[in-house]
């Protein structure tokens, strides 16, 4: 798989990351050499293989729906770049009427 | 002192021969005068540490002293520490003062232990070199030009270098086991799920576990014994009794199935490695063990595989940094998209960046079948391999890198030639079984590093074989010269 530029940009958006010119040069060579590397894959023939996405068959636990956590919001907004009467802050979403 | 194992120091501590503080105050010492060689620590703790040493001394006073109370560590940067930073070598997290602790944390102060700080790694544990960091590279003790694997790489240093006696790692593809064995220390991958997860900053989380690193796998197993266990904030965490790691150490390997995969022997390992394996082995076969030859015919197939599951794992993980509720803001956002993307890319390093966009591009529509389904029935072949193997033998040995430890910045324009430095590693956690890595002897004056793979849950298992080899060899004991 060999990635354009643009697909780069593209990939870069969803992932929200800025790229510069000189960014998406760097970037697509490599992202296309590890996407060359990773299909090697398709060497093998995977048909009614099941796909493993947890090594232990293990189920989800359960739990009674109760609260468990306790009220730590000062805490953790202690450490928020920028927070106002409990709210966190960010550049304004919604524009005046 | 300094040379002593966990096991003897808390020998001589129970024998009043040393207090908690004085074998701190040793340690914090070794640290500051000969860690600006390494750069193995991103923080230290010096007041705090002292400041437990005394209650440990007290505790002990009051004749309530457990087997690690007392006893100096490290934590890897990727554990929450409350109150301490913890950054997991990244600019985006260099301002986080943790507001909990990991669970592994709490355990091992639980159980007395002294934290001296916090070591460096690959950013975001991303890396097998520990020259991802933000704070800069660790180098190896054993050859300062050289690296000292990773992403545990400050952990490894750390450790090899006597400058602390224990210390935690996690790994993902091979971030124990790797830089274990290229910095000459014993590092254990427990089976997936048999430590919490919980506060440890997630990268790949259907692969990420935490371990010990330490001299010797009697260390390993009093380190394991208190960050072992069921935890019910960890959605992934197994329900079942840890066992005491210590009390199986001796028990005979008589008659030892040892198999060794014709796979980790051939293409791209430097025949001083493979030589020096192959002398191990004949070690176990004086102790009593037998050799058959297996095979893990998929092996190849691992590292494309976690090259598209890990990183799929770490774009949707590493999403929760937007730069609004912890962690590095960028200056003057003009909206909300800037704010998310400015504070990402000033944030994040190079690798951490082409990791989350391979996932992110292995997750998006149309793509999905292709690489992530494709990468986890391939998953499901590594796995049936392992499991095939134990039905024939015990315990699978083998190198636990190709390669000894190689010069800083040799690899770094080429990602994937540093990927393939974990190809005898990653399987393991493809298939979340435990592995072990312990020193098998030197070439070049470089350590050689001996990986053990055992069935599910087993560690008490690997700790014994790995046991009786450390109590025929002294490889484990040796020291790089200046420390």
């Amino acid at each position: 798989m060999s990635l354009t530029a643009e697909d780069v940009k593209k990939i870069a958006h969803l992932a929200r990351l800025n790229m510069s010119p000189a960014d998406i040069e760097q970037f697509t060579p490599k992202l296309s050499s590890i996407l060359n590397f990773v299909e090697q894959m398709n060497k093998v023939d995977t048909t009614g293989v099941e796909a493993v996405a947890h090594s232990i068959d293990a189920t989800q636990r359960l739990r009674p729906d109760a609260v468990t956590e306790p009220d730590q919001r000062k805490a953790f907004q202690a450490i928020a770049p920028a927070v106002e009467a409990g709210l966190y802050l960010v550049p304004k979403v919604i524009e005046d009427e | 002192m300094h040379n002593k194992t966990i096991a003897e120091l808390s020998q001589d501590l129970a024998a009043k021969k040393i207090s908690s503080v004085e074998l701190t105050q040793l340690y914090i010492d070794r640290i500051k005068n000969l860690d600006q060689q390494l750069n193995s620590f991103i923080t230290l703790t010096p007041e705090s540490a002292l400041h437990e040493a005394k209650q440990a001394d007290a505790l002990r006073a009051q004749g309530k002293a457990g087997r690690l109370t007392g006893i100096p560590i490290a934590q890897k940067d990727i554990f929450c520490t409350q109150g301490i930073k913890t950054s997991c070598a990244s600019k985006i997290l260099d301002n986080f003062i943790s507001p909990y602790d990991a669970t592994a944390v709490q355990k091992l102060k639980q159980a007395g232990t002294v934290l001296l700080g916090k070591t460096n790694m690959d950013e975001f544990a991303m890396g097998s070199s520990n020259e991802t960091s933000f704070y800069g590279p660790v180098r190896n003790p054993w050859d300062l030009d050289r690296v000292p694997g990773g992403s545990s790489g400050g952990s490894a240093a750390a450790v090899a270098a006597a400058l602390v006696p224990g210390a935690t790692g996690t790994d993902t593809g091979g971030s124990i086991r790797q830089p274990a064995a290229l910095c000459g220390i014993t590092g254990l991958k427990p089976t997936y799920g048999r430590i919490s997860r919980y506060g440890m900053i997630a990268f790949a989380s259907s692969l990420d576990q935490g371990g010990p690193m330490t001299r010797t796998a009697e260390d390993a197993a009093l380190m394991l014994n208190a960050m072992a266990g069921f935890d019910e904030r960890d959605s992934t965490s197994i329900n079942m009794p840890v066992p005491d790691y210590t009390a199986t150490l001796n028990d005979s390997i008589e008659g030892l199935r040892i198999g060794l995969p014709k796979e980790f022997f051939s293409n791209g390992i430097d025949p001083d490695v493979a030589k020096t394996i192959e002398a191990a082995v004949k070690e176990y076969e004086k102790l009593g063990a037998t050799i058959h030859e297996i095979h893990l015919p998929n092996t190849s197939l691992s590292i494309p595989a976690y090259y598209v599951i890990a990183p799929a794992e770490c774009s949707s993980n590493l999403a929760r940094f937007d730069g609004v509720r912890y962690g590095y803001r960028c200056e003057n956002p003009v909206d909300l998209e800037d704010l998310y993307k400015r504070s990402r890319s000033e944030g994040f390093g190079s690798e951490v960046k082409r990791r989350i966009m391979v996932g992110t591009y292995a997750l998006s529509a149309g793509y999905y079948d292709a690489y992530y389904l494709k990468a986890q029935q391939v998953r499901g072949l590594i796995r049936r391999d392992f499991l095939e193997a134990f039905k024939k033998v015990d315990v699978i040995l083998g190198p636990t890198s190709p390669t000894l430890a190689f010069k800083i910045g040799e690899k770094t324009d080429d990602p994937i030639s540093m990927y393939l430095s974990d190809i005898y590693t990653i399987a393991v956690n493809l298939a979340g079984l435990p592995g072990i890595s312990i020193p098998a002897g030197f070439a070049q004056k470089l350590p050689v590093g001996m990986q053990l793979i055992s069935n599910f849950f087993e560690e008490a298992r690997l700790l014994n074989i790995a046991h009786h080899y450390q109590k025929v060899t002294d490889w484990h004991t040796r020291l790089p010269e200046g420390f």
